[in-house]
């Protein structure tokens, strides 16, 4: 049994008296310890798609199984204790997160609701949490606001590693962060990933991070999806218009 | 070229404690009239502080040693939002959530170039498209959480060229938008540069964007400059540690 099972998913917005259809008969799977990456074109859908499996929004059609079980029919109490093991790292870290929350705080809080631990233990908890993303545990007592960008979307990184979830939606988490800081993030998802078979839908722009990141990917070009596959394989050799076009547009170093 | 702004020995501390490193240190670098300059660095390195002391942006309690001048404005630095156009890292913040999209440029359309509403708002239109939103009448109409982030950061783009400023400063403005729109981005912000003269304060942690941009790149790292050169020189005979290390890493993802 797949951990994740997309079939059908279909979500339109209402924009004044306009709909705006954003994701079209989505169907995709992800299993335990798998990585599956989601890319397209900016508003083709990929957030909508994180807010859906999250249950964040109600799709208007298809269902999504997490851990077998369709959320929808979940008494509030059954779906509280899900969220633990279904976490999400925001797009825009700052609307996501309390800005005047410390950084202490907001990787505790998920620890405080979904584990037993002793406060203590919670301490050096959010401590090696913050170590592992490469942030100084000094960091801890300051606001969400005062510190950079980079630094907040690893916050939010740590946030979800905290309550050890089963699948983590990444939506554009690593997007801010220079080459050589994403790629401890990279490997240090991947590590995680080994030691507790948690699964990542992970969406981004980046093809270097398809490549080093996913086992398969697949395209969403105006809320379908056009092409999936091996990671890899589809990074290298797309067949599908949009997927070329993304991969022919990717910045390279002028040589020469 | 004239220099338009100038940091000597300058330094930024968001905290009075002296045991916590001030978020810049000790920068020498001219922004020169009419340049395309990149600063690239890592998560923290303080490209975000540079730009908020350019704009005059930073936090009250910031404390600032050495000097920040701009050389042909003795009487008044420019200023953001009329002079200076600034993209923020973080698009929600800059886009006001009960304003229509539309009504936000117009607004700084018309308070910079003394047209009328629907003049102002033509002109947002246009911008719109500018920015390669599709079907420019519907996001006009749409408020800021009605939209993607990619979306978002192109409304953010269209507002900071919308006075037609001096000035833009872009800090990680493409970071999460695809490799089309970011081309097409990039290729809009040359020729604003190109065609009006505009100078361009660029900020990525992406090397290789900020090379196909830039005429100039700065390296930041723990808050000092630690290279700063020409674009080719820079890529070709990197000197610093990190810059060679940033090089090496982008090569690796290529390849
Ligand atoms: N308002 C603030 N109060 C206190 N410290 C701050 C504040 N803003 C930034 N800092 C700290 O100053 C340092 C430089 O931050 P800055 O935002 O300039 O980095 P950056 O190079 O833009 O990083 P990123 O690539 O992650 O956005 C960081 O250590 C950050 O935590
Ligand atoms: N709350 C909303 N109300 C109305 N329309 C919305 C809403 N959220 C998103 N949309 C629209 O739905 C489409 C898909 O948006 P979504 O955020 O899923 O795109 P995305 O693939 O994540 O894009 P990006 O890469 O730019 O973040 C877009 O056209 C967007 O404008
Ligand atoms: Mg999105
Ligand atoms: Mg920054």
């Amino acid at each position: 049994m797949p951990l994740l099972e997309v079939s059908g998913l279909s979500k339109r917005y209402r924009r004044g008296d306009t709909l705006v259809s954003a994701v079209d008969d989505v169907s995709f799977t992800i299993a335990a310890a798998e990585t599956l990456a989601l890319v397209g074109p900016s508003g083709s859908g990929k957030s909508t798609i994180a807010r859906l499996v999250t249950r964040l929004i109600e799709p208007d059609a298809g269902t999504i199984l997490f851990e077998g079980t369709d959320l929808r029919g979940l008494k509030p109490s059954a779906l509280r204790a899900m969220r633990g093991r279904l976490q999400i790292v925001f797009q825009n870290p700052l609307a996501a997160l309390n800005p005047r929350a410390t950084v202490g705080r907001v990787i505790d809080d998920p620890l405080k609701i979904h584990t037993g631990f002793s406060r203590g233990e919670r301490r050096s908890r959010v401590a090696s949490l913050l170590e592992r993303v490469r942030l100084d545990p000094a960091l801890a007592s300051r606001p969400i606001h005062e510190i950079s960008g980079g630094q907040r979307q690893r916050v939010a990184i740590a946030r979800a590693l905290a309550s050890s979830p089963t699948l983590i939606v990444l939506d554009e988490a690593v997007s801010a962060l220079d080459v050589s800081v994403r790629a401890e993030i990279l490997q240090l998802l991947k590590r995680i990933q080994r030691e507790t078979r948690v699964a990542y839908l992970f969406i981004t722009h980046d093809l270097g991070v398809v490549r080093a990141a996913a086992d398969r990917v697949a395209i969403l070009d105006g809320g379908k999806i056009v092409e999936s596959g091996i990671a890899t394989e589809v990074v290298s050799n797309p067949q599908s218009a949009i997927g070329k076009a993304l991969v022919a547009a990717a910045p390279r170093l002028p040589r020469g | 070229m004239t220099v338009l702004a100038q940091l000597q020995r300058f330094g930024v501390s968001y905290s009075r404690d002296r045991a916590v490193a001030p978020a810049l240190a000790d920068v020498d670098l001219d922004l020169k009239a009419g340049e395309k300059l990149a600063i690239i660095g890592e998560s923290g390195s303080g490209k975000s502080t540079i730009a908020l002391a350019l704009a005059g942006l930073l936090p009250s309690e910031a404390k600032l040693t050495g000097s920040l001048v701009w050389p042909g404005y003795p009487d008044r630095p420019p200023r953001a939002g009329r002079d200076i156009g600034f993209v923020f890292q973080d698009p929600g913040g800059s886009l006001n959530p009960v304003f229509t999209i539309g009504n936000t440029i117009a607004e700084v359309v018309q308070v910079n170039r003394s047209v009328d509403w629907h003049a102002a708002l033509q002109a947002a239109h246009e911008l719109i498209d500018r920015v390669r939103l599709p079907d420019p009448e519907l996001i006009a109409r749409s408020y800021p959480h009605q939209l993607s982030g990619g979306q978002r950061q192109r409304v953010a783009i269209a507002a900071a060229i919308a006075g037609r400023p001096l000035l833009l400063i872009a800090d990680e403005a493409t970071s999460a938008l695809d490799t089309i729109v970011q081309a097409e981005i990039v290729a809009l912000i040359r020729s604003l540069v190109e065609a009006d003269g505009m100078t361009l304060l660029f900020i990525s942690h992406d090397i290789a964007l900020a090379a196909s941009l830039a005429d100039r790149i700065a390296v930041l790292r723990s808050g000092r400059l630690v290279e700063c050169g020409d674009t080719r020189t820079i890529i070709q005979e990197p000197k610093d540690a990190y810059t060679k290390q940033l090089l090496r890493a982008h090569l690796a993802v290529e390849a």
